[in-house]
């Protein structure tokens, strides 16, 4: 082939291609609610998980208190992160629990006085629970206060939902109704939210007691289990 | 630096955190005292006018509240005083069931002096969900039977579950938890009408209550 027959080839530039990352807003909420559930994926908090979750009103009640500790201490410790002596960081992190903690039992106490009563000792629990230490240690003190306080929101939300859905499950399960006693929570206008699912003399007992507790979690965790396995399937 | 200088700054540093926290939760007390104190109270209230209904008393009934201790009683923890116009109508008996299935069952009967039981709530228990927490209210009104039924010492061989031979109706799948009401509301109301009825003085020698 000579070289005047020979069909000029086009110099084409290839531009970049731009790979859109998902905005970090974005990737905090999916992980802490989905992908990266304090409950569900680190299993991290399974004592008041299990042991409040029998109604949706005290699944609610403690998911909310854990939500806005989380936020409360997140923002704290982020707001500090700089000045927090490494070698302590820990026994300052509790005490900034332990305070946010304190403060949301009073708060309980003189707003939400029937949920604090049938929460009873798993509000101060609180402080013990892996989640919120967690958040405190893996992302509050080395990120930005804005990011922290939105990750404590998220991972407070994913605790919320684990919460909320073996609650419901329970008392579906357990009562044949749902949203039962929201009144107790959010006043009297809650009454009318109860719903009777199902028409029964009595539930199915073993489902609001504690060994039931363990089985619904174990069914909560397949479905999540499932949903993530038929989602990687179809990328 | 030294490990001593070191140690001394972290444990300043540590006193000062457990300070400032300890000023923000004494603000949050100072804050929420009043409320929850009122909320306390407007619960004891309610509580007290489901055993005693209004139309019994007159008086600060709150405020009778009595502590009782007497070591032929351990199971009578607080008395409460009704009276209309200056004349004794009822009391309202704080009492603990220890025979319960998961342990000790708290309850508030509200009795005349002559033994009507007026009414019986369970304030706090350990029972089973779905099984003993039927002694709820919300839950059920099986503790209701007990209201209007005379105690005397002819009817008190019938105040015992049904499984046992009286006239109080068991749950389902779960008797030691009625029994265990049912006997701790007999006891209260024989005190009332024996030990009470005779000595109404000891109530002076009772210690207030708070």
């Amino acid at each position: 082939m000579t070289k005047e027959n020979q069909i000029p080839i086009k110099q084409i530039e290839i531009e970049p291609v731009k790979i859109v990352e998902p905005s970090i807003w974005k990737t905090l909420f999916t992980q802490g609610v989905w992908s990266n559930n304090g409950a569900l994926v680190q299993l991290l908090g399974l004592c008041p998980l299990l042991a409040v979750s029998n109604n949706v009103t005290n699944a609610l009640g403690l998911g909310i208190a854990t939500l806005f500790v989380l936020i409360t201490t997140n923002t704290v410790v982020s707001s500090f992160r700089k000045v927090i002596p490494h070698d302590i960081r820990i026994p300052i992190y509790v005490m900034i629990i332990a305070t946010a903690v304190t403060a949301i039992q009073l708060l309980m106490n003189a707003f939400a006085y029937s949920v604090y009563q049938s929460l009873g000792i798993f509000i101060p629990l609180i402080v013990t629970n892996c989640i919120v230490i967690g958040r405190s240690e893996a992302f509050a003190s080395r990120n930005s206060v804005l990011h922290s306080a939105f990750d404590g929101f998220a991972t407070g939300l994913g605790m919320l939902f684990s919460l909320v859905i073996l609650g419901a499950l329970r008392e579906i399960l357990g009562n044949g109704t749902l949203f039962d006693g929201l009144d107790l929570l959010f006043g009297e206008w809650a009454k009318s939210w109860r719903i009777d699912l199902l028409h029964l003399d009595s539930g199915l007992l073993f489902a609001i007691l504690p060994p039931g507790a363990f089985i619904g979690l174990g069914f909560v965790l397949a479905i999540k289990n499932g949903i993530d396995y038929r989602k990687k399937k179809k990328l | 630096m030294k490990a001593s200088v070191i140690t001394t700054r972290y444990a300043l540093i540590l006193g000062a955190i457990a300070l400032i926290c300890t000023a923000i939760l004494v603000g949050v007390y100072l804050l929420t005292r009043g409320t929850i104190n009122d909320v306390v109270e407007k619960q004891q209230r309610s509580l007290l006018l489901e055993v005693v209904p209004q139309a019994h008393f007159d008086n600060d009934f709150l405020a009778t509240c009595k502590i009782i201790d007497l070591p032929e009683a351990p199971f009578l923890n607080k008395i409460y005083i009704a009276k209309k116009a200056d004349n004794l109508t009822a009391y309202a008996i704080q009492a603990t069931a220890p025979d319960g299935y998961s342990g000790n069952i708290v309850l508030l009967i509200g009795i005349t002096p002559v033994g009507t039981i007026l009414g019986v709530r369970t304030l706090e228990h350990q029972e089973t969900p779905g099984l003993g927490d039927k002694i709820e209210i919300r839950i059920s009104d099986w503790v209701t039977q007990f209201t209007g039924i005379l105690f005397n010492e002819e009817t008190e061989s019938s105040w015992k579950v049904k499984k046992d031979g009286g006239q109080f109706d068991q749950f389902t799948g779960a008797t030691i938890t009625p029994r265990a009401v049912v006997n701790n509301v007999r006891q209260s109301a024989k005190w009332t009408v024996t030990e009470l009825k005779q000595h109404p003085e000891i109530i002076n020698s009772f210690v207030n209550c708070g």
